[in-house]
């Protein structure tokens, strides 16, 4: 997706957006506007500067990799470093992971592929937390990263390990020593993720 | 028995002998009734955990009922009369406060607002909703000739409806704590529970005052509803500003701290009596009393008042709740009843017919603005679980006598509380398991779920903020700030938010300390009593072939322990701390930057101590502060303002340093005793710190000689200021680094005044 810049929002953007991530009307350009509040480039994308320059966002735990996921992905995963740019499209692309799963949506069927908000898409995006270098597989020392960063500095280097080892040894099944996206969702069945990944986006 | 004589006052003259026993009942009678009721009540509590399986299955308030009845029908048959226990003043002035404010007083402040909205609508309009169904279709019923009752007035009938509708905190709580339900459902429940009462007892006084009138005018209507209002508001201004005195006393009694228990007792109960005395809702006052004065109080005084005020509450509250259904077992037996099939059997049916369509209706309407919304199986459980209980049969009991059928009324209350509380508590367990409803899974999460709903909650936090999500805790937010600008000087008495936040996390470690103590020396008597106030932890049962199960908990441990909480959540309900975050902060903080310099080796950084922490995670070896490696400078941008959030910086290391050896379980056993002896002084510390102007807590330590060996730069830091010898050089101006990244970020870290 290239850098569109569009500083203002056209009602047919609007319409695609409600279409593609199924916010509603008021919720888009209530978004849009804080969108615009945090683009202090004013060029319609927002920067990771952008992104740290909230203060609760730098001190969250995981704030960076939060920042990260928003970053579309080149084309080859593996190669291509991420953009440095986003713009509305793609930040409410990311954001309609959090959309509540209304019950009604529960039932759809899959013609229209799947809907961003789904239990698979969200656990993908925490997954992709994880996952840094995009391998599909969270290996035991991404996993350390992550722990890490969760943690305070009173867990030593070797607990940590062994909580991490205990971790892939729950999680893992065809013994590569790695956490796969089946293994994932498989270990985390029985949360319920549609909740705990939803926010409640005001109108 | 000896030879015994009573001792009369005047002893006949002619009796010259001396007694060598005597026995003076009379005297002793009410203590010691009493005592004993207490005792019996007491050794039932003992006895039906004695077979677990039991409590498992039938709600302790249904056991004790039965006990109750079995003991009424062995006074009955003697007849003996019960102790007036449950006339309306023993009941409303002494049974019932405690038991609200052992619920006030543990009630996590935090869901509870935020699931304010919802409380107050399922209280308020539920009830009237019930109260009112209930009353039309009873009338409706009485008009039918059969059953007998066509001298029941309308107004009778709402006074009777009004009565069987309130739910009770006792007996729903202690079946939804059984079944660990999902924290909003507790959350809703028990706040209904409590608010409803404002209501019912308007109601009631309402439907009172109308039913003894001949003609009711429209102009007493609207009073009446006037006076709800007044009820119920009035009820919280007073508890609010009972919770704000106790909390501005608490803060002198720092050389006095054994009457500290005291103060909030009398406080809170002064607080209950003062709302009977102007008829304001007196459940509603202490409870709000306890609410507010808990933030404050348990910063001022020292932790063994702490532990000593909650232990206590707890106890006063479970006795008498004991006795209370005791007596409902009792006195159920021992009164006379006026029974009538058609009236009775209707009531009971309608109760429960109108509160499920009640909960249906409510919950339709309030779904929408709910951030959880009640699915089904959350409904089924708020409509089941609405119990009735002794607050119900209190209020039958204190019924006029000119309301002529009164005994059936007491007949109907006592069926319905009955009905409701077995057959409803027995069976609410299995049902509730049948379907699945949203439960707190304490006891069955494994590692994985618990670093992954971490990093989903952390996740959700952080999108949150980044939407800007604020309206939903801005008056939250301006609540904070009003406390810290205004309240907090007043109420505490050391207020500095740093010392503050000092104390409480040294009281937090404190008390985990002592768990893990309590765990480690295998004395396992003690560590359910702790267990029940504090979180439980959690235990995996699987045992893999590398991992024990021992292994297992202690990581569970280390997990909850050091996991960085999500800011405005709370993990589990009975988390009584919100440690403000600036700890937290300030270490995340501190690592990002860290990870951000070495990862781009910026030239223009010298003396990068930093850069030598190759060890890939950063984390510290043991016993070393982490002044050594991190200047605190770096973080207080406003510069010299902030030097006495660098000294409580290095103090705040301190704490840190004590736990972390008590949380250690894999180190030797040294450990113990040295935890022993930090818990020992840090305790006798607190209480002299209290009076210390900035939290010296460098100086105190070197001064106890036990601690300063575990404190290699945490007594060495002191308060010197200018103490900044291994400190990293930062880049001072933005103009000379080239990335952006390397820049000084142009926000300010929440100070800690600001928050």
């Amino acid at each position: 997706m290239g850098s569109r810049a569009s500083s203002l929002l056209r009602e047919e953007d609007i319409e695609e957006i409600k279409k593609e991530t199924g916010f509603s009307h008021s919720q888009i350009t209530r978004l849009y506007s804080r969108f615009h509040s945090l683009d202090k480039g004013e060029n319609g994308a927002l920067s990771r500067e952008d992104f740290q320059r909230i203060p609760e966002l730098a001190i969250n735990p995981l704030g960076d990799r939060i920042i990260n996921a928003f970053f579309p992905e080149g084309t080859n995963k593996k190669y291509t470093a991420r953009e440095d740019q986003v713009n509305f499209r793609g930040f409410m692309r990311t954001l309609a992971h959090f959309r509540p799963v209304e019950d009604n949506e529960k039932n759809k069927d899959l013609t229209s592929g799947e809907p961003l908000n789904s239990r698979t898409n969200k656990l993908h995006f925490a997954f992709q937390l994880y996952d840094l270098d995009r391998d599909d597989k969270i290996s035991r020392d991404e996993l350390l990263q992550v722990l890490r960063m969760m943690v305070g500095v009173n867990i030593s280097d070797e607990q940590l390990g062994s909580i991490a080892d205990r971790t892939i040894q729950e999680a893992d099944t065809n013994g590569d020593m790695c956490i796969s996206f089946s293994e994932f969702t498989k270990v985390l069945e029985k949360v319920d993720v549609e909740q705990k990944m939803s926010i409640r986006f005001l109108h | 028995m000896p030879q015994v004589e009573d001792t009369d006052p005047d002893p006949d003259p002619g009796e010259t002998t001396q007694a060598v026993f005597t026995l003076n009942y009379p005297r002793i009678q009410i203590p010691f009734e009493i005592t004993l009721w207490v005792l019996l009540a007491s050794f039932a509590k003992i006895g039906f955990h004695v077979y677990h399986k039991i409590t498992v299955w039938v709600p302790e308030s249904c056991l004790l009922i039965s006990i109750g009845l079995i003991v009424g029908g062995i006074m009955h048959s003697l007849h003996e009369k019960p102790p007036a226990v449950l006339t309306s003043n023993a009941f409303f002035l002494y049974m019932l406060p405690p038991i609200v404010l052992d619920s006030g007083y543990f009630m996590p402040t935090r869901p509870f607002f935020e699931n304010f909205g919802t409380v107050l609508w399922f209280a308020v309009v539920g009830t009237l909703w019930n109260s009112i169904g209930i009353g039309i279709s009873l009338f409706a019923i009485c008009q039918i000739e059969v059953f007998g009752v066509q001298d029941i007035t309308l107004q009778e009938n709402f006074l009777f409806a009004s009565i069987i509708s309130a739910v009770e905190p006792v007996a729903v709580l202690t079946v939804f704590e059984d079944i660990s339900v999902h924290e909003q459902l507790y959350i809703v429940v028990f706040g209904e529970c409590l608010f409803n009462d404002a209501v019912t007892v308007v109601l009631y006084n309402l439907f009172n005052h109308v039913a003894a009138l001949e003609v009711v005018e429209a102009g007493d209507v609207f009073l009446d509803i006037g006076r709800f209002f007044v009820v119920g508001l009035g009820g919280t201004i007073f508890g609010a500003l009972f919770g704000f005195v106790t909390a501005f006393t608490t803060r002198f009694t720092g050389k006095v701290r054994e009457i500290e228990p005291l103060i909030i007792f009398l406080y809170s109960y002064l607080a209950y009596l003062i709302a009977e005395l102007f008829a304001i809702s007196s459940i509603m006052a202490i409870v709000i009393c306890a609410l507010t004065m808990k933030y404050y109080v348990e910063e001022n005084v020292s932790q063994r008042s702490c532990t000593t005020i909650r232990h206590v509450i707890k106890m006063v509250g479970s006795v008498s709740e004991t006795l209370i259904f005791f007596f409902l077992g009792v006195v159920t037996i021992t009164t006379e009843h006026e029974w009538n099939w058609g009236y009775i059997l209707f009531a009971l049916l309608f109760a429960l017919l109108w509160r499920g369509l009640g909960i249906l209706v409510l919950t339709q309407i309030i779904n929408p603005f709910r951030t959880i919304p009640f699915n089904f199986k959350d409904q089924f459980g708020l409509a089941y679980g609405g119990l009735r209980g002794a607050v119900s049969f209190a209020l039958a009991f204190t019924l006029p006598d000119n309301i002529g059928r009164k005994d059936l009324f007491i007949t109907g209350t006592i069926v319905v509380i009955i009905f409701t509380v077995f057959i409803q508590g027995i069976t609410i367990r299995p049902l509730l398991k049948l379907m699945n409803v949203r439960k707190t899974n304490r006891n069955q999460e494994t590692i994985n779920d618990e670093i992954h709903k971490r990093l989903m909650e952390h996740t959700v936090a952080g999108i949150e903020d980044l939407c800007g999500q604020w309206s939903h805790y801005y008056w939250k937010d301006k609540f904070m700030k009003f406390n810290n600008r205004i309240l907090r000087k007043i109420l505490i008495r050391d207020n500095h938010p740093e010392s503050s936040i000092v104390a409480l996390y040294k009281k937090l470690e404190l008390q985990n300390a002592m768990e893990v103590l309590d765990q480690m020396s295998g004395d396992i008597s003690a560590a359910p009593s702790l267990i029940s106030l504090h979180e439980e932890r959690k235990n995996a049962s699987k045992s893999r072939k590398k991992f024990l199960s021992s292994d297992v908990t202690n990581m569970h441990e280390l997990l909850s322990k050091n996991m960085y909480k999500i800011r405005h959540r709370t993990v589990s309900y009975t988390n009584k701390h919100t440690l403000p975050d600036d700890i937290t902060a300030r270490e995340i903080l501190m690592r990002r930057h860290t990870s951000l310099r070495r990862s781009l080796r910026a030239g223009s950084f010298h003396g990068t101590n930093a850069a030598k922490m190759s060890q890939k995670y950063f984390s510290l070896p043991m016993g070393r502060s982490l002044n050594s490696r991190f200047p605190p400078r770096r973080l207080v941008h406003a510069g010299d303002g902030d030097i006495e959030s660098e000294i409580n910086y290095s103090s705040i290391r301190h704490p840190q340093r004590v736990s972390s050896k008590a949380v250690m379980p894999l180190r030797p056993l040294n450990t113990l005793k040295e935890v022993a002896s930090s818990v020992n002084t840090v305790d006798g510390q607190n209480e002299e710190q209290r009076g210390c102007r900035r939290s010296h807590l460098g100086s105190n330590v070197s001064r106890s000689g036990h601690l300063t060996s575990h404190l290699p730069h945490g007594s060495s830091r002191n308060c010197s200021d200018g103490d900044h010898d291994a400190w990293v050089e930062e880049p001072q101006n933005n103009s000379d680094v080239q990335h952006p990244l390397m820049r000084r970020p142009h926000w300010l870290p929440q100070k800690p005044h600001d928050k």
